[in-house]
């Protein structure tokens, strides 16, 4: 458990962070220059805030108070930079095992093996990191962060300089991490794909401060943070199980809290837990349950709230089963349903809108 | 040895033992001083780089002089090596290394300066995050990634020693045996009516021994060079 409340001033920018990460995957997302790496670089001590207290495990690595600050070497915290920062006159064993020889023996919590067997490296473990691909790269220095048998494993946007095939190539490694090896994540990005894909809480950055925290599917669901979750990124994750796969139709059965779901079919086995992102503009609303309609997900709801968003369109978010679903509709739409809160109403959503990348296997 | 006369012997065993010691001596001090150039500002830093430079712009004759003066029986350094350990370096073939140490740090401390100053401060960063102290991060990774200047600067350093003169002469004289290396020998040569020969064939030995240097050095780089490549 990663405790944060720090205070630093970089030139103009000032920055007032509090913030905690526990099991799972932290997700610290912001746009460039909201101060995410400069979170990162504090906790493994790479920056000294001006003021605060830092803590992982109730060993304080910061506190200005009673003047403790620790070196980057005794924090013991395993660091992935954006640019994989492998030493060049070391193999890939040399590289992997840089952090490790530093760990006596008997406070080793990582075994070796194991990560050479999760991150697959076990074929490149005598050449030299020039010799390996971006995605070998940053697995490799994934695997020496996680050698290092750190408290909490700092990322800071490991996928960002790889072209999407590499990154669609790593992505199952990283979110694998948290489970294989029970160790905290703090993962640093601007891509929303990667959050909705790794994260199980999401920490909003904003000019320095952090604007919101809570469970990813939570602020998700938000239409008031959707300045800060991205425009286009507008909609919904809903957690679900994968129950049945009608192979002969090509789509997919997905239960969750507020019933079932159908979608284009998915490549997620049965029983796996999945995140399923329900754009909002894709997701209409209907006052009497349709009959005799092609929209194969009918859903009772009930609604939440009803905000204004610009001159001509309408934030709804509903409840389904206790699942908040974001929807937006055009603000015609509204004058005539006149939506209010405590309506029961019913969210319909094609099964068609819900395609392969929307559906993300979940790790555990 | 290859025919070589004992005059020449002497003089080629005596140049490369007074560079080798001279490299070899002044290279920890050299790494520290281009660290502390590279890598820390203090007050003063102008200056200690001006001291350390000196010597590539002063006349040989001037280091070896204030050499004589610090160094000798009487100095304030030789002076007190005298009276504590009972060390001569004046007029001995210690003094002629400390007089190539001078003339060549310049050009050893520049090659390692630039090469530290190149080097990918993230991957110090790196391995601090990994464990390792400032002192292991510098031997650790520091070190290997700038082997390449130093190697160029240690053969810049060798190769200026073998060719020390002035300060040499002007430091510790022309002893056969003790203090007269190639280029001294040489010159001593061409003083005596006759000497022509023999001066041309320690000028062929000073060639082949310079040549040998380069050769080793780019390919010991060019060896290192490869490894790192990232």
């Amino acid at each position: 458990m990663l405790e944060l409340s720090v205070r630093r001033r970089q030139g103009d920018f000032q920055m007032d962070v509090k913030l905690a990460a526990g099991p799972g995957v932290t997700a610290l997302y912001g746009r460039s220059g909201s101060g995410k790496t400069s979170v990162i670089n504090m906790v493994a001590g790479l920056a000294r805030p001006d003021s605060g207290r830092i803590s992982v495990d109730g060993r304080v690595l910061f506190d200005s108070e009673s003047g403790i600050d620790l070196a980057p070497e005794q924090r013991r915290l395993g660091y992935v930079f954006q640019d994989h920062r492998l030493f060049p006159h070391l193999s890939v064993r040399g590289n992997l095992e840089f952090g490790r020889n530093r760990v006596p023996v008997a406070e080793r919590t990582v075994d070796f093996h194991q990560v050479v067997e999760v991150l697959g490296v076990g074929h490149l473990l005598d050449r030299r990191p020039s010799l390996l691909s971006g995605g070998e790269k940053q697995r490799v220095a994934i695997g020496r962060a996680l050698l290092a048998s750190p408290r909490i494993l700092l990322m800071d946007e490991p996928l960002a300089s790889l072209d999407s095939a590499r990154k669609a190539e790593l992505l199952p490694f990283i979110s694998a991490l948290a489970g294989e090896f029970a160790i905290p994540i703090l993962y640093v990005s601007h891509a929303m794909d990667e959050v909705l894909r790794l994260a199980d809480t999401l920490v909003l950055m904003d000019q320095g401060r952090v604007a919101a925290a809570g469970p990813l599917e939570q602020l998700m669901s938000d239409p008031g943070l959707r300045p800060l979750t991205g425009r286009y990124e507008a909609g919904a994750v809903v957690s679900a199980v994968v129950a049945g796969h009608d192979t002969a139709y090509g789509v997919s059965r997905l239960t969750f809290p507020g019933g079932t779901l159908l979608v284009s079919q998915t490549d997620q086995p049965v029983g796996a837990k999945v995140r399923v992102r329900i754009h909002a503009r894709d997701v209409a609303i209907s006052i009497e349950p349709p009959e005799r309609i092609s929209v194969r997900n009918v859903l009772p709801a009930m609604v939440t709230s009803v905000t204004p968003a610009g001159s001509f369109l309408v934030d709804v978010v509903l409840s389904v089963g206790g699942t908040p679903l974001w929807v937006q509709i055009t603000a015609l739409a509204q004058a005539q349903l006149s939506l209010k809160s405590g309506m029961r109403v019913h969210a319909l959503i094609k099964a068609l809108t819900m395609a392969r990348g929307d559906v993300a296997g979940v790790r555990r | 040895m290859f025919g070589l006369t004992p005059l020449e012997t002497e003089a080629l065993r005596l140049s490369l033992l007074v560079s080798g010691w001279a490299v070899a001596g002044s290279l920890p001090l050299g790494l520290a001083c281009a660290w502390l150039l590279a890598r820390r500002d203090f007050p003063g830093k102008t200056v200690v780089d001006g001291l350390i430079h000196l010597p590539l712009v002063l006349p040989p004759v001037v280091v070896g002089y204030a050499l004589l003066v610090t160094f000798g029986r009487r100095g304030v350094i030789g002076g007190w090596l005298y009276d504590w350990f009972g060390i001569t370096v004046a007029f001995t073939w210690k003094g002629a290394a400390i007089a190539s140490a001078v003339i060549a740090f310049p050009l050893l401390v520049r090659a390692i300066r630039l090469s530290l100053e190149g080097v990918d401060r993230g991957l110090e960063q790196a391995a601090r995050t990994l464990g390792c102290g400032p002192v292991r991060t510098f031997f650790t990774v520091t070190l290997p990634l700038v082997m390449p200047g130093v190697i160029t600067g240690v053969i810049l350093a060798f190769a200026r020693s073998l060719s020390e003169f002035g300060a040499t002469i002007t430091f510790v004289s022309n002893i056969p045996g003790e203090t007269q290396t190639l280029p001294i020998a040489l010159y001593a040569l061409t003083q005596v009516p006759g000497g022509d020969e023999a001066a041309l064939r320690l000028c062929v030995i000073s060639v082949v021994v310079a040549f040998a240097a380069l050769t080793v050095s780019e390919l010991l780089s060019r060896r290192v060079q490869a490894r790192l490549r990232a």
